[in-house]
């Protein structure tokens, strides 16, 4: 009856705030800070829903014609013109990265120090990479053809601020997630969760990675491939 | 205990769904590349995403193997985002429809 002594006896201060709030209960029977990401995804599901729901609202009621994406983001390679080759590719690193977190995490179950480190900074290499892919793609959007957040000579202005906003927001996602991950590799390398005795925070790490993956599939398939 | 090492899974079944995105990316890069146009191409566009985004969550993030408390915790609220879809689709075209009627000569 512990609960109930809690209830009771009203603790001053904030240590009665946390008392109360905690009140001694776990609802999900996994590592605290698993149940926690997981949280911050839902909450982030939401905030990524939004914005696509706010692309697609301003696609259907615009009267101009929607620039064509499969031009738009075409690059040409030795003579040929090739849609959407750049983001194909940018596809590929990402599910790429999300294989090697998957390793990782695994690996760091085995508690195999070097290989978790080796694919955990393979993994954010990767990640490192896309944003330099999405640099090149902004600056290519921006000098080349002149697309701003308030107009573009293609056709419809809310295409741009559709654009930056939505892959803006994806590109700010995996930079945080390559210093995550950086991070948490230089921790399993120092020998940190061997004295923790768990690596637990490396699968909460991959969460995160896996769905900055997640969100690129609905953005890859609403904005570059309707 | 199983639990004592958290998610420990054969290496095998990683590196399927790996194999498994890659062909699935590869598939809806080429509705693009053939210019599928209509339904076939919209219907197939969500039919790899939504594939894709199953076995991302499934298998990657761990989800086949949570328990069911948290797998409903965490899957349920974003189903209650298909209403807003809607009323965003609705109030899209009803946008659209009065622009057409008042703005356009």
């Amino acid at each position: 009856m512990v609960h109930d002594a809690h209830a009771a006896t009203a603790i001053p201060g904030w240590q009665g705030v946390k008392a109360d709030y905690s009140g001694d209960k776990q609802a999900f029977p996994v590592p605290w800070g698993k149940a926690m990401m997981w949280i911050f995804l839902l909450s982030d599901t939401f905030i990524f829903t939004c914005f696509l729901v706010g692309y697609m609202n301003v696609r259907l009621s615009t009267t101009d014609p929607w620039p064509l994406a499969s031009e738009v983001f075409s690059l040409h390679v030795a003579g040929h013109t090739l849609p959407l080759l750049l983001i194909a590719i940018m596809t590929f690193i990402l599910i790429t990265s999300s294989g090697t977190m998957a390793m990782a995490v695994n690996y760091g179950y085995r508690r195999d120090r070097v290989r978790t480190t080796a694919l955990l900074v393979a993994t954010a290499v990767l990640g490192a990479s896309f944003v330099g892919m999405q640099a090149f793609e902004w600056t290519k959007l921006i000098v080349e053809e002149g697309i701003r957040p308030w107009g573009n000579p293609l056709g419809a202005a809310q295409f741009g601020s559709a654009f930056f906003m939505i892959t803006g927001f994806h590109g700010a996602h995996v930079s945080a997630g390559v210093i995550y991950l950086l991070v948490t590799a230089w921790r399993v390398w120092s020998g940190f969760y061997d004295r923790k005795g768990t690596y637990e925070t490396v699968e909460v790490a991959g969460l995160y990675w896996h769905f900055v993956d997640l969100v690129w599939v609905f953005i890859f398939a609403f904005f570059y491939l309707w | 205990m199983a639990q004592a090492e958290g998610q420990q899974h054969p290496i095998r079944i990683y590196l399927w769904i790996w194999l498994l995105l890659f062909v699935l990316s590869t598939f809806s890069y080429l509705v693009d590349y053939f210019h599928l146009q209509g339904y076939l191409r919209w219907s197939l566009i969500i039919t790899f995403m939504l594939l894709k985004a199953g076995f991302i969550v499934a298998i990657f993030m761990h989800m086949t193997w949570e328990r069911l408390a948290l797998k409903l915790a965490i899957l349920l609220p974003p189903v209650s985002l298909l209403v807003l879809i809607a009323f965003m689709a609705i109030e899209g075209q009803h946008t659209f429809v009065t622009r057409l009627a008042s703005f356009l000569p």
